[in-house]
């Protein structure tokens, strides 16, 4: 079925005490390279009829409104999965 | 007058809130997050707790409860409306407060006796502090780190809006140590700490004279009393 992803992420000002974590972790493991992790959100909206652009603009006011709080995320991408990235298993 | 306390699945501190507002001399009510009712009521408590499990965002969810369209338009209309924690949390996402909350800056839920100090006594609910009043009060969360942009920042502290700060110990990395912040008007205020765990001697957060005593939170509740007496 056609899947709709949205990607939020934490605005780029703001500390964010998850990433921040798990840059100490990967430190900790001797990974030292990563300077910085941040730590977003991926929704995925399944639909059963076709996706248009009028759908896709739809998800975005919706994004902006409820799934991100603009005060502090960004909603980066709102696009149409391709079948091949959706999980294995669950479509086809 | 009577005091509606919203009760939101999740909700911790609706039956808490309720018996500050008894202790203070109103009459509470329980109000439902799935009615579109206020039943009259005069002012609005929205309690602490983890609303519909603080999925998506802490208070996200719970902004768009069905109630909340009948407290937007209340509170833009005037009336009295308080958010605890959880609360304060559900009028930043339904942007009657300014800002923004996100995880702990050290990720680990706390809970401590909280220091503050009253910067505005002008609004609805802290008309009975003295202006710089230091007060205690229970502070309990997991996403009680306040944030704003530059510019609200400016704006808020400007207007006067920033109506408490966390003294001695910033608990949460909050910006500016704001622990509560009012709109315009200073009808709507929100904090993160709990004034409700704060009004009956014997069951408040301790005091340098005696263990419990602290009742620093029930001035808040005697504040709106006051405004709307003299309304």
């Amino acid at each position: 079925m056609p899947t709709i992803v949205v990607e939020v992420m934490p605005k780029a000002e703001l500390l964010d005490p998850q990433g921040k974590a798990v840059v100490g972790a990967l430190a900790r493991l001797g990974k030292n390279e990563f300077r910085d992790v941040r730590i977003g959100k991926r929704f995925e909206l399944t639909v059963d009829g076709p996706v248009d652009d009028a759908l896709l603009a739809e998800v975005h006011a919706i994004a902006e409104d409820m799934l991100a709080n603009t005060v502090i995320e960004d909603v980066v991408s709102v696009h149409q999965a391709a079948i091949e990235t959706v999980v294995a298993g669950e479509t086809h | 007058m009577r005091i509606g306390v919203i009760t939101f699945p999740g909700s911790l501190d609706d039956r808490d809130a309720q018996r500050a507002i008894r202790l203070a001399g109103a009459e509470p009510v329980a109000l439902w997050h799935g009615d579109h009712d206020l039943h009259g009521v005069d002012a609005i408590v929205l309690p602490g707790g983890f609303s519909y499990g603080d999925y998506l965002r802490a208070g996200a969810i719970a902004s768009h409860a069905p109630i909340m369209a009948e407290v937007i338009d209340a509170a833009n209309a005037g009336m009295p409306v308080l958010g605890i924690c959880n609360g304060f949390q559900m009028l930043a996402e339904a942007r009657l407060l300014p800002g923004a909350h996100t995880r702990n800056a050290h990720q680990q839920f706390i809970r401590r006796d909280q220091k503050l100090r009253v910067e505005n006594n002008r609004t609805a609910w802290t008309n009975q502090f003295a202006e710089g009043a230091e007060i205690v009060i229970p502070l309990k969360n997991a996403d009680g780190r306040f944030v704003a942009d530059a510019e609200t920042m400016a704006r808020i502290e400007g207007n006067g809006q920033v109506v408490f700060r966390y003294l001695d110990v910033n608990p949460n990395g909050s910006m500016n140590d704001i622990a509560g912040v009012s709109n315009e008007r200073g009808n709507v205020v929100g904090l993160m700490p709990h004034p409700e765990h704060a009004t009956e001697a014997g069951f408040g957060p301790n005091m340098p004279d005696a263990m419990r005593s602290g009742t620093d939170g029930l001035r808040f509740f005697t504040s709106v009393i006051a405004a709307f007496a003299r309304s």
